[in-house]
């Protein structure tokens, strides 16, 4: 490579130096690409390995490598569930100084996963539920900061297992702005029903392939996101008047915005002239209140529903062991040296890279919760662990990188060599191009 | 299909005291292809949101037809954001990548199949409706995206900045394609672009804007030969039109050492001592005497194959000017040296200095 490569990075991992960057990215050699993305994408997304870590390279413009870098950085400022963003790399020319495309390159969130690596056969109505309820808080949260997302959809967004939930965190920003002054309806509106339509999409594209299951119904399915949006939008902004005597419905509000998962930084509170009439509007609130709590007291970074339910465990551990003289802090101490860690260091080595430390402490106790009710009496953690472990845990696959398309749709080829990259998972199946068609009808 | 209309429409970001886009009056033909053009920050983006129900419009109206969609959410407006979404789905056929929308939006099989139909015909993609999107070429691939907002049957298409994620090659060909498809639809299209040259090459009109006002609409022709102002004389056409302040002498402009002769009535219309003149580059030429027209220092010249461009500086009113000219790209001079310069009579733009508008209604002609 002559010339010199520009990197635009904030930290900066010199291991960065040593990949490729002289060859075009479809050219890549095998022992640098973690695994071939299924889809075409918008434009060329390869995973390779950097360090110990799995990075996302994508093939662009150098200017809108930039403006995403910088989009997503601002994003992660604003704390919103997002890929890493690690660097840009312009200036990338071959060995005969032909000019290659500039690179975003994004950190690979460990035990994250395309929707599509979430099922194993079939897609089930709950698990697709989940995904866009997930996807709606993710939604909510970006439109709260003022982020009109303008590509909304499963295969831009990747999910993280919580407790029984999924957490959704955006991948691709490439088509996003930020609005300093906030969303209008008609942006926010506009994002939903691009999202309807996507989430839509991307299921029929299952069900045409065979991997959902007979009863879901895309239509319905993707028509959720616009429920379950509009009513954690409501409760997260929406103004509620009261006669003065019933102020507890502010501690009410409190309360239910807590449950959640969201703390209300500030909260607008307006009486009218007579004094008897109370209305109140949060004008600011902050996701992760049980994330935050358990953080606090523990120490551990977790997902807000793992963080609910270990919580949840702290509080029936303090209810039984909690004495008078001990405050919650040191309790909480107490349940991580005792309880919590115990457990993590009991998961064999091996089987390390299942599933992420909450999610295992989350899955054991349902699953003592299961053998208690099987069995008809109190399951200690410790005979609860042994069965977990062997009868579940083992057989799981590893999820700590799991990879899969960036999306999981073609999208429009930008330059990108025909047959540079593998097309998606039942590639055998498909008919090739010579051979007779069915009747298009049948299908539309 | 149904035309486009902004009457007095204005936006204003909150905590702004100047609009972003400030009492728009804006008319677009059923069937036109309008290309909203202007330099960043201008309010053409705005305008396009404005239309599509993405900003608020704080005064004013939006009719599409004749119909008010002022206060009507997007998705109820009839419109196509076209190349907003990209997706085809692999395991879906091409007429189901085309037709799921429809799907979605409760329309019968028969419809949803007679619509596919028509728009593949319309995109040569009717042999290829049974097939996966994997078997196509990368432009067919294109045309199914494109087909997606067809089958809608929008009464207009809006477009923003649909190709400024391609490379160079790439967005020549998708934009001769997209101009010459939208032509054949016959759909109203209001398309947004930071490029001069991608305007004047795809719009039947063009709205110039800067800073949130319209400074001109017109026909590509209108706009390269009549300017509205200094503004648009120097936005439209590359390389762009030379400017710069001249004298006003009897019968004409003083242009170094020769007078341009200007139309009596033309220079009677201009109330000052001096005036800006625009002159395009192709409107230049070489003086054949030396010691005739404005003197001028070669810097480069760039040779395109049969023209080429000759970039020098002048000194005009003690002020070092840039200016281009075309010359012919194999006889020319040669950078660093000296040569003087003189515009072709009847080919220059007079503006006053103060307002920047246009002086005198005739188009020039250019070479």
């Amino acid at each position: 490579m002559s010339g010199s490569l520009n990197i635009t990075s904030a930290t900066v991992d010199p291991a960065l130096l040593d990949l490729p960057w002289q060859l075009p990215l479809d050219e890549w050699p095998v022992e640098n690409i973690a695994l071939l993305p299924k889809g075409i994408s918008r434009h060329l997304v390869r995973f390779a390995h950097l360090s110990a870590h799995v990075i996302a390279i994508k093939e662009t413009t150098d200017e809108m490598a930039k403006r995403e870098y910088a989009m997503l950085r601002t994003l992660q400022g604003l704390d919103i569930p997002c890929v890493d963003p690690l660097a840009v790399i312009t200036n990338r020319s071959d060995v005969n100084d032909t000019p290659l495309n500039s690179v975003l390159v994004t950190r690979h969130l460990k035990f994250s996963l395309p929707y599509r690596a979430l099922f194993s056969q079939t897609l089930r109505p709950d698990t697709a539920t989940r995904l866009v309820d997930a996807l709606a808080v993710l939604l909510v949260r970006l439109h709260i900061i003022g982020f009109f997302w303008g590509d909304v959809s499963l295969s831009n967004t990747l999910f993280r297992r919580d407790a029984g939930a999924f957490a959704a965190y955006l991948v691709d920003a490439e088509t996003g702005q930020l609005y300093t002054g906030g969303l209008s309806n008609g942006q926010r509106e506009n994002d939903l029903e691009i999202a309807r339509v996507n989430i839509a999409g991307e299921l029929m594209d299952l069900e045409a392939g065979g991997r959902v299951a007979d009863e879901l119904d895309p239509i319905r399915i993707s028509d959720g996101i616009v429920a379950a949006y509009r009513s954690l939008w409501k409760e997260l902004t929406g103004s509620e008047s009261f006669s003065s005597s019933e102020r507890w419905r502010i501690n009410e509000r409190v309360d239910r915005l807590n449950d959640l998962g969201f703390d209300i930084e500030e909260l607008a509170i307006k009486t009218d002239d007579s004094g008897t009439t109370v209305r109140i509007q949060p004008k600011v609130v902050d996701a992760g209140h049980h994330q935050r709590r358990l953080l606090r007291l523990t120490g551990l970074d977790t997902g807000e529903n793992q963080a609910r339910r270990l919580l949840n465990d702290l509080d029936s551990y303090t209810a039984k062991f909690g004495r008078k003289d001990y405050d919650e802090e040191m309790l909480a101490h107490e349940w991580l040296a005792k309880v919590f860690e115990p457990v993590m260091r009991s998961i064999p080595r091996d089987l390390k890279g299942k599933l992420e430390p909450a999610e295992v402490f989350h899955q054991l106790l349902e699953h003592r919760w299961f053998m208690s009710q099987q069995e008809n009496r109190d399951i200690p953690l410790s005979e609860a662990l042994n069965a977990y472990i062997n009868d579940i845990l083992r057989h799981r696959r590893d999820e700590a990188t799991v990879m899969g398309p960036p999306t999981g749709v073609i999208t429009l080829p930008i330059a990108v060599q025909s047959g540079a990259v593998s097309d998606d998972d039942d590639e055998s199946t498909e008919e090739a191009p010579t051979e007779p068609v069915p009747d298009w009808r049948l299908t539309v | 299909m149904a035309s486009v209309t902004f009457d007095h429409a204005s936006r204003l970001y909150p905590g702004s005291t100047r609009p972003a886009v400030d009492q728009l009056n804006l008319e677009t033909a059923d069937g036109e292809f309008l290309v909203l053009v202007g330099p960043s920050g201008c309010g053409k983006s705005t305008s396009l949101r404005m239309l599509a129900g993405l900003e608020e419009v704080n005064s004013g109206n939006i009719f599409i037809g004749e119909r008010n969609v002022t206060d009507v959410p997007p998705k109820d407006r009839d419109i196509a954001m076209v190349f907003q979404n990209y997706a085809l789905y692999p395991h879906m056929t091409v007429a189901e990548n085309m037709g799921f929308a429809l799907k979605i939006a409760g329309i019968n099989k028969d419809e949803r199949a007679s619509r596919v139909l028509e728009a593949a015909k319309l995109l040569d993609l009717e042999p290829y409706l049974g097939r996966k999107p994997k078997a196509l070429s990368g432009g067919q691939r294109q045309r199914v995206a494109m087909g997606r907002a067809i089958v809608r049957q929008p009464q207009v298409f809006l477009m923003d900045e649909p190709l400024s994620n391609l490379d160079a090659k790439l967005r020549v060909q998708t934009r001769t394609q997209i101009a010459s498809l939208v032509r054949r639809l016959g759909v109203t299209t209001v398309y947004v672009t930071h490029d001069q040259t991608e305007a004047l090459t795809m719009g039947d009109r063009i709205a110039v804007l800067k800073d949130g006002l319209l400074q001109q609409v017109g026909t590509p022709r209108d706009l390269y030969e009549k300017p509205a102002n200094i503004f648009v004389a120097g936005f439209i056409g590359s390389p762009a039109m030379n400017l710069f302040v001249a004298e006003v002498v009897d019968g004409g402009v003083q242009f170094g050492t020769s007078v341009i002769p200007v139309e009596r009535e033309l220079l009677s219309s201009v109330n000052a001592k001096t005036v800006t003149i625009g002159v395009r580059p192709e409107d230049i030429v070489v003086s054949s005497a030396f010691g005739e027209g404005l003197p001028v220092d070669i810097d480069l010249i760039e040779e395109l194959g049969a023209d080429g461009y000759l970039y020098g500086h002048a000194d005009i009113s003690g002020k070092r000017t840039d200016l281009v000219t075309r010359v012919d790209g194999r006889v020319h001079p040669n950078a660093g040296e000296k040569v003087y310069l003189t515009a072709k009579p009847g080919h220059l733009h007079l503006f006053n200095n103060e307002s920047g508008e246009r002086i005198g209604n005739k188009p020039v002609v250019t070479a």
